[in-house]
């Protein structure tokens, strides 16, 4: 019994240990010199883990009486996980070089990040959720404060550790409520307590404070304050990385949560999510619009485009899980690109993240600054890029559930939102002529990154690349 | 041969317009001129070789979309091989003759490039075959698109002088009016489809006795399908054709070129309205309310436009209404069933007015560009050779010719007009109660004497008045812009004796001619009601099945439709009616312009309000203006200062200056880097959303 549990388990243990040797490698032999080596070879592993889970054949299976689910949903975030994590390590790699950032450490810290990510959407109960979301958290919190001698980016690590720790501890007192109501910490338990969609008050509470904890991880308003202190603190890898993978993670997290252990009762937490995602797509546009600084920008962005995804699960249906992860995975794509542009940006060999930098670009840089075009285009949702059809299931999940005020609210932010990313577009081609970038410092693997995103957004559009069967089979398994 | 009828002037049309620069000017110029000719005389073989059977040749399948089937093609019968003739010789002449006339055009300074010459003629000739696309249609689709073409085309030409505000204002109304006649037509097009589920004549016309049976709902209520059908039709060809309240924009179109105004806005596409109601005969047959309102607009039209005309001063003006008028006898003819007459009159009026208008275009061409009548006189001497070929154009519009000769000889001698007018007026007699449209016609044709003549005694007699070195320098024409004038006076002179009993007077030859089904059914079915077959035993070549179907031939007749028998039998007072007011205009022009010419500028003043109603057109502009265009102005107005400035761009404005830009700060004023305010925030959240749960009780 218990090897046929660890067998479903290999890939995350198989990380989880290259993890250690890694570190034992690091610290044994060549330590901060040994970054460049580890940090390829964890973006191998991540590659190989993905191709791994991707060939491995359907079903649904369970582990350790039901702690841990592998289905066709938690392969699916997980390969996404995987692949945007190695993404971002390997474009940060030349960056971190030159930046004096060269920790042996950080490759490692990301490794177990992403296996807490993959136990997180794996889970099928309390316990293993928290187990996965702490690996995940503390690992994070490490690396804000990657760059240790600068105040910002200690600054940012403390107040992530802080707020985190009070997250966790929300979350935990909801997971307590919930057991002290259900009798049991199994999604599948907690599901049975609940009849005909009526939950008890105690049950609801729980509820109320295990989405709190997990909207925290997500960045949604009102537990978004950490987001853009921290993004611009920590440094430009990290944020990079705070963008992509945790995200894809923690908003699976809360679809399985509310699918597998709620899921009888979706309009209790459709509600919530509908109004987190409200506030979240409200102030993620009107922060943005202040904004100077193009990471502090990115925070806002990605609380707005949490929201968005918010709005496709909180639909409650199939449909809307798998526009959820098609959001996800879109956004995930892009902002990949996003940063591997913000990792480039300096201006006399230090690095600079002020929009007004941006003034005049195209005319210095005009394939750059095209790519940039383009996915600014997709994120703010302008038809002919992939970001388009992102926003477009979501809505169409939120109409087809009936939910056509909060679809109407969605647009109404978007418009709104169109207005800072088409300003950094603005900046670019019509700005004033200024002390801009310097030109031609970027290295050659931010650039595929960039260029390789930017096609993406206009090429995706004929099939979406099949994410769209990917996503649905995905979502198949988790809703039925 | 109708392929290349159809397809050289757009050949022409293109290599003139994007190819001039290859063969220059007045190689683009020959081209057009020399392929219209060739047209024509194409066209002219057609005419006489054609013996009468309708054949569709069909070009190229245009839309196939469900029961919505448009074939590409030419429907070949005797009313398009009229309409050939017509178009392509005038369209011929008028391009000869805008060889001369166009060559120095004061509007446009050739020194700086501007180069307008391959533009006009290419302008032109996509004219003609947007019109001979028009007639030659098979279905009402491709008769849209020629319809639509030559309005296209007749707005380029208006407004050819584009420095000319003027000019582009005319062009615009004339546009603008045509569309609420486009849109009518566009309509009775709908209706006929949803009623016979086809656009395409061959199977229209055989239905039409069902349309009389059927209903059909528009606007508030039912209508009989045929009526509702055949007034929306005629909607559409009054505006086209200028009749009475969508007439405002014929006039004032005269700004364009003067071959303009002969080709498009006298001879050819102002016709394309009569043509209609004639080719949807076998529908007009089954309409009677439709006919009638066509028979009393047409009649109207042709009074009012005639009162309009004699008291203008500008030449081009008085032609321009003149053409209005006759349009109106084409109507009155149509609605009252003498569709052989309406074509009749079509063909002869194309010839005279074509002439009238290419006369009144030497003239200005002589007088510097002075279109005002005042300034003329004494003319006939400088320029003799027009002078005679715009008294045989008055002759024919007019109605000139000596009586009761058509009952001695079976010819009526006399002028082309005479003979189509005529068969006009003895037709709407012939009509069942149409009292009120004969009189009309007959008052109108005296109208039309008088002015007629008015215009004649202005310019060419009498003393020389206005700026004497234009009339020490006037004159004659170069010899292209005379021979086409030549030309004109031929067919003025004699299309009508020649044509009279294909047309009208002979219904033997009409049969033979349009193809006629009637009589031949008649025969079939005994004769019981016909007064005539005794006399008109014609060989029943055709099927009476075959022949009896609306469509047949070009032509369709009800058997109880007898109009032309009728006035072949018209009293004798009733023949010579015409003729004695066309007299009676000729005398009093005469004695006001020739004989005591203080007389007019007297009557004017005794009758100073009958002459500013005359003079201003009966205010139709000024109502119009006030009605429609000053209250759209007013709501135009509304929405753009209002509704787009107010409303729309002050709230955007608002928003995004004032309510956004508070948001935001608002927004960075929450995020105040104290951790305890973050957590503070958190824990505000949870509790608010604890507290909203357990108020609303979750879903319950």
């Amino acid at each position: 019994m218990i090897s046929e549990d660890l067998s479903l388990l290999l890939p995350e243990i198989v990380l989880a240990v290259y993890a250690m040797a890694a570190l034992m490698y690091g610290v044994y032999t060549g330590k901060d010199r040994t970054m460049p080596l580890l940090t390829w070879v964890t973006a191998a592993v991540f590659a190989a883990l993905a191709f791994w889970i991707g060939i491995t054949g359907p079903g649904t299976h369970t582990a350790f009486n039901g702690m841990f689910i592998d289905d066709g949903f938690s392969r699916f975030v997980k390969v996404t996980v995987l692949l945007s994590g190695a993404a971002v390590l390997v474009m940060a790699q030349d960056y971190m070089v030159r930046r004096g950032l060269a920790r042996f450490e950080y490759p490692v810290l990301v490794a177990l990040a992403v296996v807490g990510m993959m136990v997180m959407v794996s889970a099928g109960d309390l316990m293993s959720l928290y187990m996965g979301l702490e690996l995940q958290s503390l690992a994070l919190y490490v690396v804000a404060s990657l760059r240790r001698d600068s105040a910002k980016s200690t600054e940012a690590g403390l107040k992530y550790f802080v707020l985190g720790a009070l997250s966790s501890g929300i979350l935990l007192y909801g997971a307590s409520l919930t057991y002290g109501f259900a009798g049991t910490t199994e999604f599948k338990g907690i599901l049975s307590t609940i009849h005909g969609g009526h939950m008890s008050l105690g049950l609801l509470f729980g509820l109320v404070f295990l989405i709190s904890g997990l909207a925290f991880k997500i960045s949604a308003v009102p537990f978004h304050m950490w987001t853009p202190d921290v993004y611009e603190g920590a440094p430009t890898p990290v944020t990079a990385f705070f963008a992509t993978a945790p995200k894809v993670a923690a908003m699976s997290l809360i679809a399985r949560l509310l699918f597998d252990a709620f899921g009888t009762a979706p309009a209790d937490w459709s509600q919530i999510l509908a109004v987190l995602a409200v506030l979240s797509m409200f102030l993620g546009a009107f922060g943005a619009i202040g904004q100077t600084d193009i990471k502090r920008l990115m925070a806002y962005s990605s609380i707005a485009h949490m929201g968005y995804a918010l709005v496709g699960l909180s639909s409650g249906t199939q449909f809307g899980v798998e526009s959820m992860l098609m959001y996800m995975v879109i956004y995930a794509t892009t902002n990949v690109g996003v940063f591997a542009f913000i990792l480039s940006m300096e201006r006399d060999g230090r690095q600079i993240t002020d929009l007004a930098s941006l003034n005049n670009f195209a005319a210095k840089e005009p394939l750059k600054a095209l790519a940039i075009l383009i996915l600014m285009f997709s994120l703010a949702g302008v038809p002919p890029t992939v970001g388009f059809f992102a926003k477009f299931y979501v809505l169409r999940a939120a109409i087809e559930a009936n939910m056509t005020w909060l679809a109407v609210l969605a647009v109404i932010s978007s418009v709104i939102g169109a207005y800072y990313y088409l300003r950094i577009v603005y900046y670019m081609y019509f700005g004033q002529e200024t002390e801009g970038l310097d030109t031609g410092t970027m290295n050659i693997v931010p650039w595929i990154m960039l260029m390789g995103t930017a096609v993406i957004m206009l090429v995706g559009i004929v099939n979406l690349f099949g994410v769209e069967g990917l996503a649905h089979a995905a979502a198949a398994t988790l809703v039925p | 041969m109708v392929e290349f009828i159809l397809f050289a002037p757009l050949v022409g049309a293109i290599v003139a317009g994007f190819g001039w620069r290859f063969i220059t000017e007045t190689g683009a110029e020959w081209l057009t001129t020399a392929l219209l000719f060739a047209a024509a005389i194409a066209a002219w073989f057609v005419f006489f070789s054609f013996d009468g059977n309708t054949q569709v040749v069909t070009i190229f399948r245009w839309i196939d979309s469900g029961s919505l089937q448009a074939n590409w093609g030419v429907r070949l019968d005797r009313l398009t091989t009229i309409m050939l003739i017509v178009v392509t010789t005038v369209s011929a002449l008028v391009h000869l003759y805008s060889i001369g006339y166009m060559a120095h055009d004061e509007n446009f300074d050739e020194s700086k490039g501007e180069n307008y010459r391959a533009r006009f003629f290419a302008y032109i000739s996509l004219f003609t075959f947007t019109m001979l696309a028009l007639v030659t249609a098979n279905n009402l689709l491709q008769l849209f698109f020629g319809w639509e073409g030559v309005g296209l085309v007749s707005y380029l030409l208006v407004g050819f002088y584009y420095k000319k505000p003027s000019a582009n204002a005319a062009a615009i109304k004339a546009f603008i009016v045509n569309r609420v006649g486009d849109f009518g037509f566009l309509l009775g097009i709908f209706a006929i489809f949803v009623a016979t589920d086809s656009i395409n004549f061959d199977i229209i016309f055989p239905k039409s006795a069902e349309l009389a049976q059927m209903h059909i709902g528009f606007l508030w209520t039912t209508w009989n399908a045929a009526d509702v059908i055949g007034v929306l039709l005629f909607i559409g060809a009054a505006g086209k054709s200028a009749q009475l309240f969508l007439h405002t924009w014929l006039p004032d179109a005269m700004e364009g070129p003067t071959p303009v105004s002969a080709l498009i806005h006298a001879a050819t596409m102002v016709t394309a309205g009569v043509f209609l109601v004639c080719r949807m005969s076998p529908l007009y047959e089954y309409a009677p309310g439709a006919a009638a309102l066509v028979l009393v607009i047409g009649a109207t039209t042709a009074f009012f436009a005639a009162t309009v005309g004699l008291v203008q001063t500008d030449i081009k003006r008085v032609i321009a209404y003149s053409t209005c008028s006759q349009l109106g006898y084409m109507f009155a003819a149509a609605g009252a069933g003498v569709y052989s007459a309406a074509m009749f009159h079509l063909m002869t009026h194309a010839f005279f007015k074509a002439l009238l208008f290419l006369c009144a275009g030497s003239v200005i061409t002589a007088m510097h560009h002075e279109q005002d009548m005042r300034s003329y006189g004494g003319l006939r001497k400088k320029i003799p050779f027009t002078f005679w070929m715009m008294v045989i154009g008055t002759l024919a519009i007019t109605g000139t010719g000596i009586p009761f000769t058509g009952d001695l000889f079976g010819i009526p001698i006399g002028f082309a007009g005479y003979d189509s007018k005529d068969a006009i007026i003895e037709g709407v007699w012939g009509a069942n109660g149409a009292g009120y449209a004969f009189w009309m016609l007959v008052i109108a044709a005296a109208f039309t004497s008088f002015y007629s003549w008015r215009l004649i005694f202005m310019t060419f007699f009498g003393a020389p008045k206005g700026d004497k070195h234009a009339h020490e320098h006037a004159h004659e024409s170069p010899m292209v812009m005379l021979i086409p004038l030549g030309v004109l006076a031929l067919g003025a002179t004699f299309a009508g004796m020649i044509w009279y009993n294909s047309f009208f007077g002979n219904e033997k030859s009409m049969e033979s001619f349009f193809h006629l089904p009637t009589h031949a059914e008649q025969v079939a079915d005994g004769g019981a009601q016909n007064i005539l077959s005794q006399e008109h035993q014609i060989p029943n070549a055709l099927g009476a099945a075959e022949a009896t179907k609306p469509g047949a031939g070009a032509i369709y007749l009800r058997e109880d439709n007898q109009a032309i028998e009728h006035a072949h039998h018209a009293p004798a007072w009733v023949k010579i009616s015409p003729f004695i007011a066309m007299a009676l205009g000729f005398l009093l022009a005469w004695v006001m312009y020739i004989r005591s010419p203080s007389m007019p500028g007297k009557l004017a003043e005794s009758q100073r309000p009958l002459y500013l109603f005359l003079l201003n057109k009966w205010y139709f502009d000024e109502l119009y203006d006030a009605i429609f265009v000053r209250p759209m102005l007013a709501v135009g107005r509304f929405f753009w200062r209002w509704g787009d400035g107010v409303v729309i761009d002050g709230s955007i404005n608002a928003l995004a200056t004032r309510i956004i830009p508070a948001m935001t700060r608002a927004a960075g004023r929450l995020q105040s880097g104290f951790v305890y305010t973050y957590a503070f925030t958190m824990v505000i959240g949870i509790t608010l959303l604890v507290t909203w749960m357990t108020l609303t009780g979750g879903a319950q």
